[in-house]
């Protein structure tokens, strides 16, 4: 299988340009017979349907939660780059671009990540004219902060919910054309499989959550923006209901899976308090603006924090990287974080026996030097939040954070268009793997999901269905299609075997064990010995999920336990790629780190004679086996280095 | 100290099952749990002795996705202010209390399941203006509007509205008005909310009174159970652009 990027020729600023312009166009009269499935309404699908829809075409949206509003989308905190430089700080769409290529790595495309920040701009001027109430100054213009891996102040915010409002943004011009005509929606709806005529997807099989009903829908093409894959590991920052399986089933039916392993752990998480515990919370990366990282420099001091005089504390970021200080990528925050803790001088109260797990992040400076008020008025909502779940003041008492899995830059392999190799198949947001390589910069996933669906999507979806010959609005495939009752078919069946299990263990408790075997051995810490194991361990587990699994209710009504375990049966195998791709990857980049490849200081060490490529696994088959391909990544406009934040 | 809890749960298999209240227990509850933690713990044991679940919303469980939505001892999010039921933490309750969980009780919201109400009624209030009419691409650059710093956070104040509902849940003539206008104001307090202000006014109110929800008497209740605390200010706001839109004829 071949894995060709269709990046467009000529040079890396006038491709975006030059793609557009080659782009087929479909006639306004004709774009109603069009009919589009998005699947996911945060940012990247929110986006795309609702300008797909603006365009004229006849676009239908599913989602799993009652509302489009709801998606993961809405709990991003911290804020959103793009280039303007209002600041006049020296930014520029090139820095921007160079900043996201060097943060990740060098393992991202350069031209889709040139395009990105070449978006980044108008993708501001549509939010902020769609009223959602940014931050502000006091002359009424847009006001920045700074995030890690940048020296520039370019990230937008609306407080600490920039997340809500840039949804709740695109959720207005989807409500717009839903008042049109335009758009439909199917909430409470998971897809649960894809369905190929002739090698293209024409449609998708879903069931309704509230009723059970399993629902045959044909498109002329479909859009997947379903999110990440982060709660493989069971505890993470992702909602409880994010899931792996609208990507995993398209990936079953032959779309490339790249990179699974590029995760990213973010440092500024509120640390495990309770072996019940259901998720983690982030605290946003925007603290790191004012806050300051530090542990006490003597291993096993316990002292209460104000106790410990400034001398006796390591602010090790600032120590280790003087030039980047507290704005370090997220990689690099998290193992500087965690080598501490290991070192024995972590901070926090003992958890079960296990090491104590967290690092201080201070806001005395901060509230000296600007007023416990600008403070405030900066990160009162992420103050409250850290109150209410530890029942510590942070205006008093420094933050407890730690390390926490937080996003997956892998995902669906896509071309430049961001079609996945499956024809018709187009992938948008955090579900592909496109443009943050080995680890994404903050503020950067909310950028590129608008991006993909403002002003990606809305070009190369319609050049498809103009380029397509057999898609002639006369010869629709209709539902009753036997690939659709195939499907349909073999979904009943899967749905049927899960109730049939009859074992004894929760699902809960399984999802749980796997979460335990990816931290240990796919989290921060990778070497050979631990993925090997894992690979022993997953497929185990995965026996025991279908031998031993309790699967409560039936089909045909509201069934959480059947929700869960259709998502957990496939992180059970997601689980597995990601840990054969870790394996694969013999060498150290951004957030995918092996104890085999780090250099004297601990740093990450590539290996980019043998890996500037991307990993790209095809599903193989039913006995759950893979082939690993590879698209080599070129750099013409920027230069391979040792990343140094120092 | 672990302490043991009793459940007073609202139990309906679906939409038209009839529905009851049930005596569950909860023993052995650490209170550094979160109350929906709390829940998954009972239901894994519930499970264990092949009970279905109770069903209930959630997803982000940190307060902003708008998802879960109890009745907790007859306040809608549970005792503490300004916080959804996801962030409410057992440390609130103490050993031996009795605990009763309903779900949203309102006109609007039927029943889908033991906790879970259909909220569709709000969705089609927004779609009834909740909008500037803008198309993407084509607007002018970011800083060519100016919004002044206090006009921006009183938007801001009102678009941190999750949609939850938990304001029509708590008042007793199941009113939607703090939730429309939070929308509303949030435009209202904008230059991009300008043009439509009227019309917009005027086309989600009478929505919002299609789809079955009471009218405001100023009970405040809506104020108080906010997990937001979006201000009652914006209600009185609204109905001056809605009177302004009908003498207007928008
Ligand atoms: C706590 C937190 C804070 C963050 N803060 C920032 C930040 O400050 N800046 C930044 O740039 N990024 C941030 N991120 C990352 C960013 O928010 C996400 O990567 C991004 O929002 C993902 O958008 P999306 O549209 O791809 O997916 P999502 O918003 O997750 O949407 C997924 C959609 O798919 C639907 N869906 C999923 N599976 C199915 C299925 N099987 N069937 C039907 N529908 C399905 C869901 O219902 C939902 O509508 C943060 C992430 C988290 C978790
Ligand atoms: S679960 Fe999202 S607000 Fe409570």
């Amino acid at each position: 299988m071949k894995f060709d990027a269709k990046i467009p020729e000529g040079p890396l600023q006038d491709k975006w340009t030059k793609a557009k312009f080659d782009l087929k166009l479909v006639n306004p009269a004709n774009r109603r017979k069009y009919k589009i499935i998005v699947v996911g309404s945060g940012l990247a699908g929110g986006s795309a349907a609702s300008t797909l829809a603006e365009q004229g075409f006849d676009v239908h949206c599913f989602f799993y939660q009652d509302s489009p509003r709801r998606a993961h989308s809405i709990a991003a905190q911290g804020g959103i780059n793009a280039a303007k430089n209002y600041p006049n700080d020296g930014d520029s769409i090139w820095r921007l671009f160079y900043d996201t290529v060097k943060g990740g790595d060098y393992r991202s495309r350069e031209a889709n990540v040139y395009r990105l920040s070449e978006v980044s701009n108008a993708i501001m001027d549509q939010c902020v004219a769609q009223g959602i109430p940014f931050a502000r100054e006091y002359g009424g213009q847009l006001d920045n902060r700074s995030f890690g891996g940048a020296q520039v102040s370019r990230t937008f915010y609306a407080r600490g919910q920039t997340g809500q409002q840039l949804l709740l943004g695109a959720y207005s011009s989807y409500n717009r054309q839903v008042d049109k005509g335009n758009l439909k929606s199917y909430p409470r709806t998971e897809m649960l499989d894809i369905v190929k005529v002739d090698g293209h997807a024409r449609g998708i099989i879903t069931r309704n959550l509230v009723t059970g009903d399993i629902e045959r829908h044909a498109a002329d093409v479909v859009v997947i923006a379903t999110g990440g894959y982060g709660n493989v590991f069971f505890l993470s920052t992702n909602a409880m209901g994010c899931n792996a399986t609208a990507a995993w089933r398209a990936h079953r039916k032959g779309a490339g899976f790249a990179n699974p392993c590029f995760t990213q752990i973010h440092p500024t998480c509120i640390p495990k308090a309770s072996g019940h515990q259901s998720k983690l919370t982030l605290m946003s990366e925007s603290l790191r603006n004012d806050g300051r990282v530090w542990v006490p420099k003597k291993a096993g001091d316990d002292r209460h924090p104000l106790e410990i005089p400034e001398d006796e504390r390591d602010y090790y970021l600032e120590r280790r990287y003087p030039s980047f200080g507290n704005l370090v990528p997220r990689d690099v925050a998290s193992r500087a974080a965690k080598e501490r803790c290991d070192a024995g001088c972590g901070v926090g109260p003992d958890m079960d026996g296990e090491q104590k797990n967290a690092v201080y992040l201070d806001f005395a400076e901060a509230i000296e030097r600007l007023g416990k008020d600008v403070v405030e008025d900066r990160y009162g909502n992420l103050f409250q939040m850290y109150e209410m779940i530890t029942d510590e003041n942070p205006y008093e008492v420094p933050m407890r954070i730690f390390p926490a899995v937080h996003y997956t830059m892998g995902g669906l392999w896509v071309d430049y268009n961001l079609e996945s190799n499956i024809p018709g198949l187009f992938v948008l947001g955090e579900a592909n793997f496109s443009d943050h390589g080995a680890n994404r910069l903050g503020a950067s996933a909310l950028m590129q999901g608008l991006a993909d669906g403002y002003f990606v999507a809305s070009a190369t979806v319609p050049d498809y269905l103009a380029r397509e010959s057999s898609m002639k609005a006369e010869d629709k495939i209709s539902p009753d299609h036997p690939a659709f009752l195939e499907a349909e078919g073999a979904l009943k069946a899967r749905i049927d075997q899960l109730l049939s299990i009859n074992g004894d263990r929760t699902v809960d408790s399984i999802h749980k064990e796997l979460g335990e075997i990816m931290q240990n051995h796919c989290g921060m810490d990778r070497d050979r010995v631990g993925l090997e194991k894992a690979l022993k361990l997953i497929p185990a587990l995965r026996n025991e999920f279908w031998s031993n699994a309790k699967v409560l209710g039936e089909n045909e009504s509201y069934n959480t336990s059947l929700e869960k375990a259709g998502r957990v049966a496939d992180f059970l195998e997601l689980a597995e790629l990601m840990c054969k791709d870790a394996l694969t990857r013999e060498e150290s980049c951004g957030g995918h780190c092996r104890a085999e490849h780090e250099t004297p200081e601990g740093e990450a060490k590539r290996d980019d004679e043998s890996f500037t490529h991307v990993a790209v696994w095809e599903f193989t088959g039913e006995d759950i086996a893979w082939e690993r391909h590879q698209e080599e990544l070129a750099y013409e406009n920027v230069k391979l280095t040792t990343r140094s934040y120092k | 100290m672990n302490m043991n809890i009793t459940l007073h749960v609202w139990r309906q298999k679906g939409p038209d099952a009839p529905g009851r209240m049930e005596i569950i227990q909860a023993d052995d509850i650490s209170p550094d749990m979160s109350f929906l933690e709390m829940l998954d713990l009972v239901n894994e044991r519930l499970e264990a002795i092949d009970i279905e679940s109770i069903a209930f919303d959630h997803d982000c469980r940190e307060g902003i996705c708008g998802m879960c939505s109890l009745v907790v001892n007859g306040i809608a999010h549970g005792p503490e202010s300004a916080t959804t039921v996801c962030q409410l933490h057992m440390r609130s309750f103490k050993d031996g209390d009795a605990v009763y969980i309903e779900p949203w009780r309102a006109r609007a919201f039927p029943v889908i399941r033991d906790l879970i109400v259909d909220r569709e009624a709000f969705e089609r209030i927004q779609q009834a203006g909740g909008y500037v009419s803008i198309n993407c691409g084509g607007s002018p650059d970011a800083n060519a509007i100016l919004v002044p710093k206090p006009e921006a956070d009183t938007a801001m104040d009102a678009a941190s509205c999750i949609g939850c509902g938990a304001c029509v849940a708590s008042c007793p003539n199941g009113s939607a008005m703090l939730f429309v206008a939070a929308k509303i104001g949030q435009f209202a307090h904008l230059p991009q909310g300008q043009p439509e202000r009227f019309r917009r006014a005027r086309r989600m109110v009478e929505q919002m009174e299609t789809e079955g929800f009471g009218a405001c008497t100023n009970h405040f209740e809506c104020e108080a159970s906010c997990p937001k605390e979006v201000p009652i200010k914006f209600i009185s706001e609204m109905n001056r652009d809605f009177i302004k839109a009908v003498l207007k004829g928008e």
